[in-house]
């Protein structure tokens, strides 16, 4: 069991990089990433809102919508269901951990619309054997953990390319996207390994 | 009607929501490893686009303020839903090629962006206007990252041969996304600066 959920995990943040591999979550990525500190706190928002909205879903999936018949709702319910929880994480750390709250401040609310969410949502219930609760959510946490480790790399890229030189054509988001080609071309290593514990 | 035609070309040029706004990078990236692909992106998204944009304007005033991004939320993900179903009915390929990313419509950016900011404020066929102009500009965006994409990654052009032997597998693959997308907009600012040195 647990080698399983470390296999999910390692696969989740290296192997499927949420980011760098599947695509998803690119806006955040490319928009909060000038700063480390600035893209820790975002990855961290993200990491803590993929791993309950993984929870959430695989719940409403598995007890409401596979017993009513309705799956085709899928996209509706979950949408709903994360931006009912984006606000009341919100809520949550600004009524009881307000030094939490004011880290992650204006990055919560941009959760919602990030589409690593809502795609870690709908990928846990696509696996094939079904993942259970508790790999739902260990995958949820470590696919935010692996948007995290490439928002952090590439935050630091992008401080050192303040001060590079570079032609002016390219400076800003053409050098960005070319430095995050590298950067997804780095983690192209680890492609085709899998793990068995 | 000269207004309704500005509206359109905006999204189109002024605008392009994807090589001047920057905006719905997650489908532009991820699904342009084939010309057929990205105009499948481009023409769902489209679609949801216009739809949602028509039917936001029309309640525009019966929303209530506090709750509109949760109503424009609902909204886009009826369409959405609506789409998803049609493509797995009638175009299975496509669907099973594009996969997560057409619910993903849902969070792209594009829509909630024109909802705020042009359907919640303007009348029904300006909106309609609006919401096609900025679906085709995204339509044209991503077939011509797919294409460059395409071309250089698989030698071939919506599948059919284009003579090179040893294609770059590597440009259809993640990198290869960044990188174009990257170019492209490098090569942009570079005719912009032209054009703007000419004139000063």
């Amino acid at each position: 069991m647990i080698g399983k959920l470390l296999a999910i995990s390692l696969t989740a943040i290296f192997v499927q990089n949420f980011v760098l591999v599947k695509f998803l979550g690119i806006c955040p990525f490319l928009g909060v990433s000038k700063k480390v500190d600035t893209a820790l706190g975002m990855g961290m928002a993200v990491t803590f809102v993929m791993t309950l909205a993984s929870m959430m879903t695989w719940l409403c999936q598995n007890y409401i919508l596979v017993p009513l018949r309705i799956e085709y709702m899928q996209t509706i319910a979950f949408i709903v269901i994360i931006a009912a929880l984006v606000q009341f994480v919100e809520m949550f750390l600004q009524k009881y951990i307000p030094s939490l709250y004011s880290a992650l401040g204006i990055y919560l609310p941009l959760i919602t619309t990030n589409c690593a969410v809502l795609g870690v949502a709908l990928l846990n219930i696509q696996q094939n054997p079904p993942y259970n609760l508790l790999e739902s959510m260990v995958n949820g946490f470590a696919s935010g953990l692996g948007f995290l480790l490439a928002i952090v790399l590439f935050a630091g890229v992008r401080e050192r390319l303040e001060f590079s030189d570079i032609p002016k054509s390219f400076q800003g988001f053409p050098i960005a996207l070319v430095s995050a080609s590298l950067l997804a071309l780095a983690f192209m290593g680890f492609n085709g390994m899998t793990f068995n514990f | 009607m000269s207004g309704l035609l500005k509206t359109f070309k905006n999204g189109i040029f002024d605008e392009n929501p994807t090589f001047v706004q920057l905006i719905g990078m997650c489908p532009t990236l991820a699904v342009t490893t084939s010309l057929a692909n990205g105009i499948g992106m481009g023409l769902s998204a489209t679609v949801v686009l216009t739809l949602s944009n028509v039917v936001i304007s029309l309640l525009r005033k019966l929303i209530p303020s506090k709750v509109r991004i949760a109503a424009y939320v609902a909204i886009i993900a009826t369409f959405v839903t609506v789409i998803d179903l049609m493509l797995q009915a009638f175009v299975p390929s496509l669907s099973e090629s594009l996969g997560i990313f057409i619910p993903l419509i849902v969070v792209n950016c594009i829509i909630l962006a024109r909802a705020e900011a042009f359907a919640s404020k303007n009348g029904v066929i300006k909106s309609a206007a609006d919401g096609l102009g900025m679906g085709l500009g995204f339509t044209i965006a991503l077939s011509l990252i797919s294409a460059i994409r395409e071309i250089l990654g698989a030698g071939t052009i919506l599948g059919f041969s284009v003579g090179i032997s040893t294609p770059a597998t590597v440009m259809i693959l993640p990198p290869g996304g960044f990188l174009t997308l990257g170019l492209i907009l490098g090569i942009m600012n570079v005719i912009k600066n032209r054009k703007g040195g000419k004139k000063s």
